[in-house]
């Protein structure tokens, strides 16, 4: 034992010593294992390719390269921790971990430590108020956002009402699926439709008695919040039980093609909402192609491209590298700190124009960040899958959500959240 | 010619049952606490503290409270994940229904919860034994995570359902919360550590150990020559689980600092620990901790060599890392099935003679 501790006492002493070049530093808490790794791999192959591309195409990020360094958590929360503990000191300026969980782990050691979050439409929803939380972010839309948009959309299908009628959520039994239910119960009070949940323990292979009681009472539509393995699986037992998948919408995180492929033909007709765009025509593509995909630098497998999760990572990524962008043009300096990259995410705008100059027009929506507001707009697209084609299709723009009840709810657990911790406001 | 008895004779009883009768244990033992205790603290940094010193500690009192149970008492249990839970969960609802109470005092009361329920749920074991005990336990497992997860009070009714360790301090200290020093969490589990285990090795090599290896070994026969199997069965339950609910309550508070409950105290923490006790040796206070360094440890190091060192791709290496620690175990068990404490006791019989073999 005392020799094992010597070992790692000399090993700790050559890799920590390395050099640390000059570089931006975007640490990607990836996970390529596990349940949930289907759907990790091709966030985090989109991630490192955009900055592959910048790094290739550009130089870099206003003549600095970005350095994405992986790290794998297998969606586990004390690997989470041990993964950010040993990037951190590396200069990481933002941290995307990708799980709800180790997100909520994250929040108070990362604010403690000077480095943001962006958690993408996932994390603890109440970030959003930049007041109590000054080093979270979680534009460009929330889970509240994603529960307003499910509910939206069944009004638009009713006409305006949904008296009466049933919602079933199938969630994963954690604080990622636990967090959309306080903003359902809100509103089916205020729209006066029934919630049933219906929660699915982790991984979420075993579903069979959550779809025999959907089968048995019959709601009129079914809301999914989950991940991994538990997608395909859920959209797999609406099959059997023949629900109709028109009526079965998912969260953004519920609608990928490894979601969908699996079940073939029966899935024709599921629903998901999503925050970006989908498909690979956009121009960005072409670059890729030229500067990444053909120059062998492809970050795993090479086979994500155009799929809605490398979207989305392709989408981090660009964020990311725009908020950087704005840090370097606030400091003034091209080598930035993690605090710097907290104020320029804070000052952040993208717009429709700079999209279609980066080679994504109509990627996202347009939004800017504040101080008060770290949640960004909160519109979401509805995209619905087509199995012959094999391709989603967004059926509807970028819509609103009912802010007024969301805001409401972000003011009373964040101010929870600030009473717990002693956290002063700030703006 | 290391490992020399030869002309150390002890003239007490008091010398001949210590706990390091060999002067090179003795001396090498007092070295590794004077660096744990003064080395260790100045030159740690967070990654350290928070990956490889901290697991290791919290861990080894999670071992050496199941080693209690089944090593030496020979009741399997698979509900050290829900007992764990037991202890976290009493320590979040101490700190914040009793913001001015000492952590300590909390960490110590939790332990003390889980020792009644721990000795609650060990009621069976007085009818059933061996694998059916196992099942008892792991229903113990399932229950308590479900009902952390279903009943609100608990995690004192949040959207998320996470429990979140609010700061405290210890003699001005930070030990909980992200404001904290990596040396102070160190020491203040280290302490646990030390206190804990002497505890538990006095213990186990008193009469109530004895009573509990009786039990262990030939329990109707421990019945007849007056063990009362009742009293020994339910003592172990509750020392053990005071120690796996202490583990569980500085996982939650000073380790992690929010905990979901079904992702951390799962399944895979109950055998997580057993398996720690398996490899490290059963009834063994020093196997407690070698197989909590074993498993702990080794994928910390194995991710560092194969990621920092060989620089692979973070899939491959998590894929090797099973593979690896997986042969090992087989490896280990193969060569020595009663753990790495009886490799290294006989290494320490090699020793005493080398170099010569006889």
């Amino acid at each position: 034992m005392n020799m094992k501790k010597l070992m790692m006492a000399s090993l700790a002493a050559i890799t920590l010593s390395s050099p640390v070049m000059a570089d931006l530093v975007f640490p990607s808490l990836s996970y390529r294992t596990g349940p949930y790794g289907a759907n990790g791999i091709p966030f985090a192959d989109g991630y490192a390719d955009y900055f592959t591309l910048l790094n290739e195409r550009d130089g870099g990020i206003g003549g600095v390269k970005a350095n994405v360094i992986e790290c794998e958590t297998g969606y586990n929360t004390e690997k989470g921790v041990e993964c950010y503990e040993s990037t951190k000191g590396q200069g990481a300026l933002v941290y995307q971990p990708l799980s709800t969980g180790i997100t909520y782990q994250l929040i108070p050691k990362a604010t403690a430590d000077g480095i943001p979050i962006h958690s993408m439409g996932y994390g603890r929803t109440s970030a959003a108020n930049g007041k109590v939380f000054s080093h979270i972010f979680n534009y460009p839309a929330n889970y509240w956002n994603g529960a307003s948009a499910v509910v939206n959309h069944l009004l638009e299908l009713n006409n305006g009402n949904i008296k009466g009628k049933t919602l079933a959520l199938v969630y994963h039994n954690s604080a990622y699926g636990k967090e959309p239910i306080r903003t359902l119960e809100e509103l089916s009070k205020k729209h006066g439709f029934n919630l049933t949940l219906l929660p699915v323990d982790h991984p979420g292979q075993e579903q069979k008695s959550q779809w025999l009681q959907i089968r048995r009472e019959k709601p009129d539509y079914v809301a999914m919040w989950g991940w991994g393995v538990m997608n395909p699986t859920a959209i797999q037992e609406a099959a059997n039980i023949r629900y109709p998948m028109e009526n079965f919408i998912g969260i953004w995180w519920s609608g990928s093609e490894n979601d969908v492929r699996p079940v073939g033909e029966a899935a024709d007709g599921y629903k998901a909402l999503n925050m970006h765009n989908v498909g690979d025509d956009y121009p960005i593509y072409d670059d890729l192609k030229k500067y990444v995909y053909d120059a062998g630098k492809a970050a795993g497998a090479g086979d994500m491209m155009g799929t809605v999760l490398y979207n989305r990572g392709m989408y981090a990524a660009m964020l990311a590298a725009e908020a950087a962008r704005n840090a370097q043009k606030i400091s003034g300096k091209a080598d930035i700190s993690a605090s710097d990259m907290r104020d320029g995410m804070e000052a952040l705008e993208i717009t429709e124009a700079r999209m279609s100059e980066l080679g994504m027009p109509n990627f996202g929506p347009s939004f800017k960040v504040s101080c008060e507001n770290h949640g960004g707009p909160g519109l979401a697209a509805i995209q619905q899958w087509d199995a012959k084609n094999s391709k989603w299709n967004l059926i509807s723009d970028f819509k609103p959500t009912d802010t007024d009840v969301i805001n409401a709810l972000i003011q009373e657990d964040s101010a929870a959240y600030a009473a717990e911790n002693n956290i002063k406001e700030r703006c | 010619m290391l490992y020399r008895e030869a002309g150390d004779f002890k003239t007490s009883y008091r010398a001949d049952q210590q706990t390091f009768p060999i002067m090179f244990d003795k001396v090498a033992f007092t070295i590794t606490i004077i660096l744990a205790f003064t080395v260790v603290p100045l030159t740690i940094n967070d990654y350290w503290a928070n990956a490889v010193f901290l697991p290791f500690l919290i861990y080894s009192i999670a071992a050496i409270g199941l080693n209690i149970l089944t090593g030496y008492c020979g009741q399997v249990s698979l509900g050290s994940g829900g007992f764990m839970a037991v202890g976290a969960y009493a320590c979040y609802k101490l700190m914040t229904a009793f913001p001015d109470m000492n952590i300590v005092f909390s960490i110590l009361i939790s332990g003390g919860i889980t020792a009644g329920v721990g000795m609650l749920f060990g009621l069976p074991s007085l009818r059933i034994k061996g694998f059916y005990l196992a099942v008892a336990t792991l229903a113990a497992q399932f229950f308590l995570v479900w009902l952390f997860n279903k009943v609100p009070w608990f995690y004192n009714y949040s959207a998320s359902g996470q429990i979140n360790a609010p700061e405290r301090e210890v003699f001005g200290f930070i030990v909980t919360g992200p404001n904290s020093s990596p040396a102070a969490v160190y020491i203040f589990c280290l302490l646990f550590l030390c206190v804990l285990a002497i505890i538990a090795r006095n213990l186990t090599r008193g009469s109530a150990g004895r009573r509990w290896m009786a039990i262990r070994d030939m329990d109707i026969a421990a019945e007849i020559i007056g063990v009362n199997p009742l009293m020994s069965k339910l003592t172990a339950f509750g020392v053990s689980s005071f120690y796996v609910g202490i583990a569980g309550a500085l996982l939650f508070s000073v380790y992690l600092g929010a905990v979901e409950v079904g992702e951390v105290f799962g399944i895979q923490k109950s055998f997580l620990v057993l398996f720690m006790i398996i490899i490290g040796g059963l009834g063994s206070m020093f196997g407690s901790f070698a197989g909590a360094a074993f498993m702990v440890l080794l994928p910390v190091l194995l991710k560092n060599i194969m990621v920092g060192q060989f620089g692979w791709a973070t899939d491959i290496a998590a894929h090797f890392e099973f593979l690896i620690v997986g042969f090992l175990i087989i490896f280990f068990l193969i060569v020595e099935p009663h753990g790495l404490a009886m490799l290294w006791r006989i290494i320490k019989e090699k020793l005493r003679l080398w170099p010569f073999p006889h």
